[in-house]
């Protein structure tokens, strides 16, 4: 059913360009990369908190404030990569499990961080109790699965 | 001599068996990339602290004795599965033109790590708090964001052959660079 529309993504102007250079796949990968350790550092800061490890002089509230605009900024970089990488090889991502495992589950954890993740660190709580480790780990696991599935993508 | 040690141990079956198999050579580069998240992630927001436009109020010590150590765990993971991917293919790697300036960087990185914490870091109880710490700090922030960065990037393109001494010809910068005199001989 949904096929034809990944063949118009992969016949679009922007697909075919990327798909047609030398350098911009590999460029747009690297930069993808490099979203993806801005993203990291800002998830891994809060998260490590909220399960009592890391930076735990600090309230979960004041690193979930600092870190908030490099998580949207590394987001964008990582939504501005990576539609044009997938519009490079649209079919190839339709056929490929891990193509979907990945874009399941990253509405789900972009639902998670900023809908659940975000109230329960906005709690003026120093100590981490048992939501707030509940609500990291999971926060781990979700982005996780992202990543990984993601790298999987390039294997299967 | 390197060659001769290279081509060997690329030949030895754990080598081969690793370059080869179905599963253990993509879940072992796998490991290398998501482990970027944790220690380059954590890297980058110290070096954020450092240049003082992300976590202000966060004391320099709380990074260096509290998130430091995730770092490191971070680094052993990526220096054990990046010295595996090498161990696959060592000619192949040794030869690689964006492998050779990612060493050559890498070193960079650890040389500015050194003078970081033999250095302004030594005294950090008289900054600790500061939003913006002195000079030599953000200076150590902004070297380790550049020199990371040209890391990843390399890193990532070592996958590609586009310079590799088997596709010839090449600019003799790049067969300089690469060491291909002695393979296309």
């Amino acid at each position: 059913m949904l096929e034809p529309f990944f063949r118009w993504c992969e016949a679009s102007a922007i697909g075919r360009a990327v798909a047609e250079s030398v350098w911009a796949f590999p460029i747009l990968e690297a930069v993808h990369l490099l979203g993806l350790c801005m993203l990291g550092g800002a998830v891994l800061v809060v998260d490590l908190r909220l399960l009592g490890a890391g930076l735990t002089g600090q309230s979960v509230a004041r690193l979930s404030r600092y870190a908030r605009p490099w998580l949207v900024a590394a987001l964008v970089v990582m939504v501005l990569t990576g539609v044009p990488l997938f519009l490079s090889e649209a079919i190839k991502a339709y056929y490929n499990t891990s193509f979907w495992v990945k874009m399941c589950t990253l509405p789900v954890a972009l639902t998670f961080t900023f809908a659940v993740r975000e109230r329960v660190a906005r709690r003026e709580d120093p100590v981490p109790d048992a939501l707030g480790r509940l609500v990291g780990a999971v926060s781990l696991a979700l982005w996780f699965t992202v990543a990984a599935a993601g790298r999987w993508i390039g294997f299967s | 001599m390197i060659e001769r040690f290279l081509g060997w141990l690329g030949e030895t079956p754990w080598s081969v068996a690793l370059l080869e198999s179905l599963y253990v050579w993509p879940l072992v580069e796998s490991t290398h990339v998501l482990t970027l998240a944790l220690f380059v992630g954590t890297t980058v927001m110290m070096d954020l602290r450092l240049l003082g436009v992300a976590f202000r109020k966060v004391p320099i010590t709380s990074f260096t004795g509290r998130l430091l150590p995730w770092t490191h765990i971070g680094f052993i993971i990526m220096t054990l599965t990046g010295l595996l991917l090498f161990y696959s293919q060592p000619l192949r790697y040794y030869h690689n033109l964006f492998f050779r300036v990612k060493v050559l960087v890498l070193l960079l990185a650890g040389a500015n790590v050194a003078i970081f914490h033999n250095g302004v870091h030594r005294n950090a109880a008289e900054w600790d708090s500061d939003a913006s710490p002195p000079r030599a700090a953000r200076i150590a922030g902004a070297v380790s964001l550049a020199v990371w960065t040209i890391v990843v990037v390399t890193g990532r393109l070592i996958a590609y052959n586009w310079f590799d001494c088997d596709i010839q010809p090449q600019p003799a910068w790049v067969n300089w660079v690469a060491g291909c005199a002695a393979v296309t001989e």
